[in-house]
């Protein structure tokens, strides 16, 4: 894909997110924390089910007429915990289905990660499988026909001999067992598998986002009971298997492929089925995503201080004992194909400070294709053109609003495949080489780095918060964070030209200072 | 942008998502089949005879045998397949051959079969050969029937007593 539709698949989800900032504010918007709703919607789910399973009765009799009375005499506590069973179960498919479509807009499935796509979408087949059993587990007409439905797909597929169809063909066929069993699949084995397979879809992702905001996470519990009250979830009537159910209310975030069975050959059912699934698990490779290097470990430079481990969103550092005799216990190592190469370990190595003597500049962990020294360099030669009363030097990156319209006269545009990839000590040795005013921060908006993480670590670096932490000596006055992706262009323009207009008249500790000029170049 | 909205701003939003939730949970709805149609599940699990005539072995040919092989009579493992056949008020409604299960077709045949039909009374007659040995249907039974909408009739074969049953 080139970088211009990938630019407007940005353009387009951005201005979807943008929607909701307005109103939720960039740290709360829904959007970000698809993954994390989904997680604490299932965790709604499991509370509420195992609520409903304590008044359940596993039984050919007390099936339904047990969750009858839970929704009739226990409507308040009881019947709305079945509401909230249901509801979150179907909120977590819409959250879901935007979690994928999101990353996939965002060209965020291949690649380095690719193990995290291929791995949900396993997650997404059980998460439905797990919402049709629940409702055989009501045993109303949708159960029933749910269940001969199901036992029909599955009977087209050569794995039983007999029917399974054929357990439903009279209600004398049917007994306790077949209650205890889908219990058993549906209270204990497939939930059990689904938080296996979280455990492994966020296998490669350190620091993962689990539970949303606060805030959030009581709207959305505010809103299903609201939803659970104004309706609450109801059974159809008691199975017949001497009657065709004529109409029925289905649930179509689950029993959606059910209808297809009827209108559709039963070959063309599965092919579908297995045609989307084959698809999704595929299109990581499709086309292949040429890989930039990954990091490179110069184990000299290297002190074992383990920040980078630390710093990387992406699990692809860890520490080994070293063996080249130098005094320090262990060393970084990388995990090729983990490595997303966003230079975020770079920017957090106390060795790729720009004030080092060293030339070329080498550091404990650095990218071969954008390398600490090549960024000293740059940041050198673009502040050396800077002309104008005010100069600022712009650090953005590749996936947020595009910086080319502020190249002018008194802007030196620096970008970085991640903002997290700039150690700190690069604002202030900006600041410090004379001719610089003030150091502009961009870069994707909070709590949507597209590395995750790199964002956050700048911003905690800057505020001295996180190692290697800028130092104090550094004027905060002449340095702006302002976030901004590419529908929000405008806002960026008018925070600079503000910026601009803040140095014009600011004069602080920068004339202050003495021998600047001097230590810099002594420095170098 | 003031509280005040973005607090509207966010209800509408909660509001919205819940009115999805709350619709697709159960609606549009389904009607699965016509109010003046029936159903009729024809349904099977049987063993039908073996393919080919089972042969009495001679005291000479079980003396040549080793004692834990010695039958007297000795039958072809493969079994026929089941011809099965539905008619309803003289036409055919369905008609099948079953294949037997099993790598060497030894097991029993099984079918299911959905016919839907209008309902009313209506006169249903089944046949079944299950011996490839045989001319003509082995199993024939018949029925009337008074099927009320979306009733269903289940017609099975009970190899027990070797008889179809209609539930």
């Amino acid at each position: 894909m080139n970088n211009r539709t990938q630019k407007f698949r940005e353009s387009v989800m951005s201005t979807m997110e943008g929607w909701f900032n307005p109103f939720f504010t960039k740290e709360l918007n829904p959007l970000y924390y698809l993954g994390a709703l989904t997680v604490y919607l299932f965790w709604i789910v499991l509370v509420s089910g195992i609520y409903v399973f304590v008044l359940y009765e596993s039984s050919i009799f007390g099936a339904w007429s047990s969750l009858e009375y839970m929704s009739n005499e226990l409507w308040w506590s009881a019947g709305v915990m079945r509401s909230l069973h249901r509801y979150a179960s179907d909120a977590a498919v819409i959250t879901i289905i935007l979690h994928l479509s999101r990353e996939f807009i965002l060209d965020r499935f291949r690649g380095f990660r690719w193990f995290s796509w291929f791995s949900g979408i396993p997650l997404f087949w059980m998460t439905a499988l797990l919402g049709i059993s629940g409702y055989w587990m009501v045993w109303d007409t949708m159960a029933q026909y749910v269940a001969i439905a199901s036992s029909e797909m599955m009977d087209w597929l050569p794995i039983f001999t007999e029917p399974m169809a054929r357990n439903f063909l009279t209600n004398d066929d049917m007994n306790d067992r077949f209650f205890t069993l889908i219990a058993f699949i549906h209270v204990i084995g497939l939930p059990i598998f689904l938080l296996f397979g979280i455990w492994i879809h966020l296998l490669r992702i350190s620091r993962s986002i689990i539970n949303p905001p606060r805030v959030l996470a009581i709207g959305t519990l505010l809103a299903l009971v609201v939803l659970s009250l104004v309706k609450p979830a109801v059974s159809h009537e008691q199975a017949n298997l001497d009657m065709v159910p004529v109409d029925l209310k289905l649930d179509w975030f689950y029993l959606n492929i059910y209808p297809l069975t009827e209108a559709w050959p039963m070959w063309a059912v599965w092919s579908l089925v297995w045609a989307v699934s084959a698809l999704l698990m595929i299109l990581p490779w499709f086309p292949v995503k040429k890989r930039p290097p990954v990091a490179q470990i110069f184990a000299e430079e290297c002190n074992g201080c383990g920040q980078c481990v630390d710093d990387c969103p992406y699990s692809a550092i860890m520490m080994e004992p070293r063996t080249d005799g130098l005094p320090y216990d262990e060393v970084a190592v990388v995990h090729d194909s983990y490595c997303a190469s966003c230079g975020i370990c770079a920017g957090s190595c106390p060795s790729s400070t720009p004030f080092r003597k060293m030339n070329p500049l080498i550091t404990g962990i650095d990218m071969p294709h954008e390398s600490i020294n090549m960024l000293r360099e740059e940041c050198n030669k673009k502040i050396e053109a800077l002309e104008g009363d005010v100069r600022i030097v712009i650090f953005g990156c590749d996936h947020a609003a595009e910086l080319e319209p502020f190249k002018e006269a008194g802007m030196a545009v620096v970008t970085l495949p991640c903002t997290g990839m700039l150690p700190a000590s690069f604002i202030d040795y900006a600041l410090r080489r004379g001719r610089v005013d003030g150091v502009f921060i961009t870069g994707c908006m909070e709590n949507n780095c597209h590395y995750r993480l790199g964002n956050h670590w700048l911003d905690e670096r800057i505020n001295k918060d996180r190692k290697p932490a800028l130092r104090s000596r550094a004027d905060r006055n002449r340095i702006r964070i302002f976030r901004a992706e590419e529908t929000d262009r405008k806002g960026l323009a008018e925070q600079i030209a503000q910026f601009h207009l803040y140095l014009e008249g600011y004069r602080g500790k920068q004339e202050e200072e003495v021998g600047r000029e001097e230590e810099v170049s002594e420095n170098e | 942008m003031s509280k005040a909205s973005q607090i509207i701003g966010q209800m509408i939003f909660y509001g919205v998502f819940i009115a999805v939730v709350g619709y697709f949970s159960n609606s549009p709805t389904y009607t699965l089949i016509e109010p003046k149609t029936a159903l009729i599940i024809v349904s099977l699990a049987h063993t039908s005879e073996p393919k080919g005539k089972c042969v009495k072995q001679t005291p000479e040919e079980l003396a040549k045998l080793p004692p834990q092989l010695r039958l007297p009579v000795v039958c072809p493992r493969e079994r026929s397949p089941i011809v099965l056949e539905l008619e309803m008020d003289g036409a055919q409604v369905h008609s099948e051959t079953i294949v037997p299960s099993g790598i060497h077709r030894d097991a029993a045949g099984y079918t299911y079969q959905k016919i839907k039909v209008p309902s009313g009374k209506h006169h249903i007659r089944v046949k079944m050969r299950d011996n490839i040995e045989t001319d003509g249907f082995n199993h024939v039974a018949e029925r009337h029937v008074d099927l009320a909408p979306t009733e269903i009739l289940v017609v099975d074969f009970d190899s027990k007593h070797r008889e179809f049953i209609f539930e």
